[in-house]
């Protein structure tokens, strides 16, 4: 039978699976063994199995109005435990440095003083909100996710940061499910880090969050409804903490407080884990015609009876100009040096360096600034003639409103692509849950794989799938001893010769 | 130990027992009826009639194209379990996990099952229904907490089924007894209790107090989930206006004259039918309140720009 991996030709790229033709690298090893001998036939079988359990359990997200299954590739991608630890570190160190920019922005502005960051930058960011200064929290970023790519030399990059209301831990939850129910035999090889500790430690970094003066705070995630493209998700996470989903339109604020609509009258509110956009939120003071929020809450906020997670005003940290003054900020709040450093990117509000990108469009990514889910990306050697042209005028009205950066051909990893895995550029990201103390990473994180040949934006909107990540440990044979138990009981009739024999004695 | 319910919730559990509920009963008056459509017996208008269209002499298959496939019409089995399937969507943090899969593979099979339907006659697409309405009330029997939430749903499916009973017993005939009794699934159990004795069918469905789709079990059920939803404080009375349209209606129904039951059918059954209006109302007005949409108008012009 012909191996599954025979035709796998690498890609111009650094490869996530094989050093070279036909050589795994050290983590991939025994997934290579235990999917070599698996004919095509099988593999597609695995695969359809895969894509059922997600339809049956409804793991969709909302695509122009359609619910689409995620799709969820075969092969996994494994990372081992010395690199997890380095994306651990850096991840941390990257949360940590937006959380003190941040608290900086909505308080003293200390960083514009001196210097660091330009104040051109702060009024112009569409999601800097004056409405969110002076809120007290103790936390702004609850929950992160860190885009992270590996580049042609096979080190990590860091592509963006979101901190406002990143989405996706649901398909790494569930992805994993579907991945031991269908592909077991894989799990027996390997110390995989389960992932489902997640909810729980949301959970708990929510309560922590909670209002002082609360004892037993209650949490509710917010959700737009059951349309919004990340629905699933929002459902999943309440079920997961069991806590409340609500709408908009079941919360109602008075003097200052936040209330819930229950069958038994109104109920307070004290955590709202809220996936709505700041835009949304709040009708007083943004959208005057917004259904999605609730009228009150920011103000609820101000007065410190309900916490908002992630804090409104967020966004101005995962600008993308921001985005190239994280190093700088690294250094002024904590005195490091980036463990994993940003994609090279190019400011272009500066004279000189806008005419040189203009004049190498073809060459260059452009991004716009507050673009979400690969919007508006072009990457230049792949566009055409017109689309350069369109974006040389686009860049030129508004420099502020995008960055320049080196097209970085990402990692590929094996993807089941018909019956053959085909080479396909991944990225990662991982979820960081930052309880106040502490900024804990889930052990894993989404792998989003770009399905098209070539392509390089890996969104689900722009026809992404996603891939199970393993993140392998390092302890060896240090396995917990299951308890033991005496056999199960059992109905028991004494035989009439036993019961004979007990009289006799 | 009580923990309350949004009320949006508590909306979308009391249909969610409705829909499934009526899907079930869709499918078996449609099982009986095609089966007896084999022996040149039933007339389809009054099929129509019990759901409430009344309208041309169909043929067989435009029939269940309208009531059983037709997925954009919500009366239909297939509205029904997609309307039932979006609602659970949206309270899935509520309902279990088994709960949820079971409407939406069941969703998801419906086009499988009618191209079978196709092939094989209907039966197999009714009784698929049928099974996974049970399944899923045997689920949330097996998977839910006794709270609040379980309790919507049991009053949405008591409610549905008398409903139901009702339409079915207004327009059932003398002759019509067996497929009254399998459209409920009735004929086993009242076959063993009364020996197949025809003129006690009716006294069967209505006030049969241990068989669960006779109109006096449910109806008790649904008093039972309401007095637990708002126990009564008071030392006299009814407060729940809901409770009180269907209690007053068991018990009329309960103190009938046997050998009158007959005679007082219709009168009966317009009752039951204003105290399941009465009731829905009323359940609605008591716990299904949303805010009223905030309407937003700021006042003067120094608030632009704020």
């Amino acid at each position: 039978m012909a191996d599954v991996f025979d035709s796998y030709a690498l890609a111009d790229a650094w490869d996530e699976m094989f050093e070279g033709p036909g050589v795994p690298r050290g983590p991939y090893r025994a997934l290579f063994a235990a999917l070599q001998p698996l004919g095509a036939e099988e593999l597609r079988f695995r695969a359809e199995q895969l894509a059922r359990v997600f339809t049956d359990r409804g793991v969709t997200f909302d695509y122009a109005g359609d619910e689409r299954p995620f799709p969820l590739d075969l092969i996994p991608r494994i990372i081992d435990a010395a690199e997890w630890d380095l994306i651990g570190r850096a991840v941390r160190q990257r949360v940590r440095t937006l959380e003190a920019f941040l608290a900086d922005v909505y308080g003293p502005r200390q960083v514009f003083h001196d210097g660091v960051v330009p104040w051109s930058l702060l009024h112009s960011s569409p999601h800097f909100h004056r409405v969110a200064h002076g809120i007290e929290v103790r936390t702004r970023i609850h929950i992160a996710g860190i885009d992270i790519v590996r580049d042609e030399h096979g080190n990590f990059r860091v592509l963006e940061d979101n901190v406002r209301t990143p989405s996706g831990v649901s398909y790494v939850l569930e992805n994993r499910l579907a991945m031991m129910r269908t592909l077991p035999a894989l799990f027996a090889e390997q110390r995989v880090r389960p992932v489902d500790e997640y909810p729980a430690r949301l959970l708990n970094a929510l309560r922590r969050a909670a209002p002082a003066h609360v004892a037993d705070p209650t949490v509710v995630v917010l959700t737009p409804g059951v349309h919004n493209a990340a629905y699933f998700e929002h459902a999943l996470l309440a079920r997961l903490m069991g806590v409340g989903l609500v709408e908009g339109r079941d919360l109602v604020c008075e003097n200052n407080r936040v209330y819930m609509i229950t069958t038994h009258g109104k109920r307070p509110v004290h955590v709202i884990y809220r996936r709505v956009d700041d835009e949304y939120l709040d009708p007083l003071h943004f959208h005057a015609d917004s259904t999605l929020g609730c009228p009150g809450l920011l103000n609820a906020a101000r007065s410190r009876n309900v916490t908002i997670a992630n804090a409104v005003g967020n966004g101005v940290a995962d600008d993308k100009l921001l985005y190239t003054y994280v190093p700088e900020l690294m250094k002024y709040y904590l005195g490091e040096e980036p463990l994993i450093g940003n994609v090279e990117s190019y400011r272009l509000e500066d004279r000189d360096t806008l005419d040189w990108a203009l004049g190498n469009l073809s060459g260059l990514v452009l991004k716009p600034v507050d673009g979400a889910g690969g919007k508006g990306i072009v990457i230049g050697p792949q566009a055409s003639e017109e689309t350069l042209d369109a974006l040389a005028t686009a860049v030129r009205d508004d420099p502020r409103g995008w960055i320049a950066q080196r097209p970085v051909a990402l990692s590929t990893s094996p993807s089941l692509i018909g019956e053959l895995p085909r080479p396909r550029h991944v990225d990662l990201r991982p979820f960081a849950v930052n309880d106040g103390d502490d900024v804990w990473l889930l052990p894993g994180g989404l792998t989003r794989v770009a399905l098209p040949e070539g392509e390089l934006v890996v969104n689900s909107s722009q026809g992404g799938g996603s891939k199970d990540t393993w993140v392998l440990t390092d302890d060896r044979g240090a396995a917990a001893r299951p308890m033991e138990y005496g056999p199960p009981p059992a109905h028991w009739e004494p035989s009439r010769s036993a019961a004979w024999d007990g009289a006799d004695q | 130990m009580r923990r309350e319910l949004l009320s949006r919730i508590a909306e979308t559990l009391y249909w969610i027992g409705r829909y499934v509920e009526r899907a079930d009963d869709i499918a078996r008056l449609l099982d009986v009826s095609v089966h007896r459509t084999i022996g040149g017996e039933e007339d389809w208008r009054s099929i129509l009639a019990i759901l409430g269209h009344e309208q041309m002499a169909p043929t067989t298959d435009s029939l269940l194209r309208r009531l059983a496939f037709d997925a954009g019409d919500p009366s239909s089995i297939a509205g029904c379990v997609r309307a039932a399937r979006e609602n659970a969507r949206g309270v899935r943090e509520i309902i279990s996990t088994e709960m949820w899969e079971c409407l939406n593979v069941t969703w998801n099979q419906l086009p499988q099952q009618r191209a079978g339907a196709g092939r094989l006659g209907p039966h197999g697409y009714l009784r698929y229904v049928s099974e996974r309405a049970s399944l899923f009330f045997g689920l949330a029997d097996a998977t839910m907490s006794r709270d609040d939430g379980w309790r919507f749903i049991v009053l949405g499916r008591c409610l549905e089924r008398v409903d139901m009973t009702a339409r079915l017993l207004a327009v059932h005939r003398e002759s019509d007894w067996r497929l009254l009794l399998q459209a409920c699934g009735a004929d086993e159990s009242f076959t063993r209790t009364h020996k197949g004795d025809s003129s006690r069918v009716l006294e069967f469905l209505l006030l049969d107090r241990l068989f669960p789709r006779s109109i006096t079990y449910a109806l008790e059920t649904a008093e039972e989930c309401l007095a637990d939803l708002t126990p009564d404080q008071r030392r006299a009375g009814i407060s729940d206006p809901a409770r009180a349209s269907i209690g007053r209606v068991r018990m009329g129904l309960e103190y009938t004259d046997l050998a009158e039951l007959r005679g007082q059918l219709p009168l009966l059954l317009i009752a039951l039918q204003e105290a399941c209006v009465a009731a829905s109302e009323a359940i609605t007005d008591r716990f299904f309140q949303t805010a009223a949409p905030a309407g937003w108008v700021r006042g003067g012009q120094s608030w632009v720009g704020v």
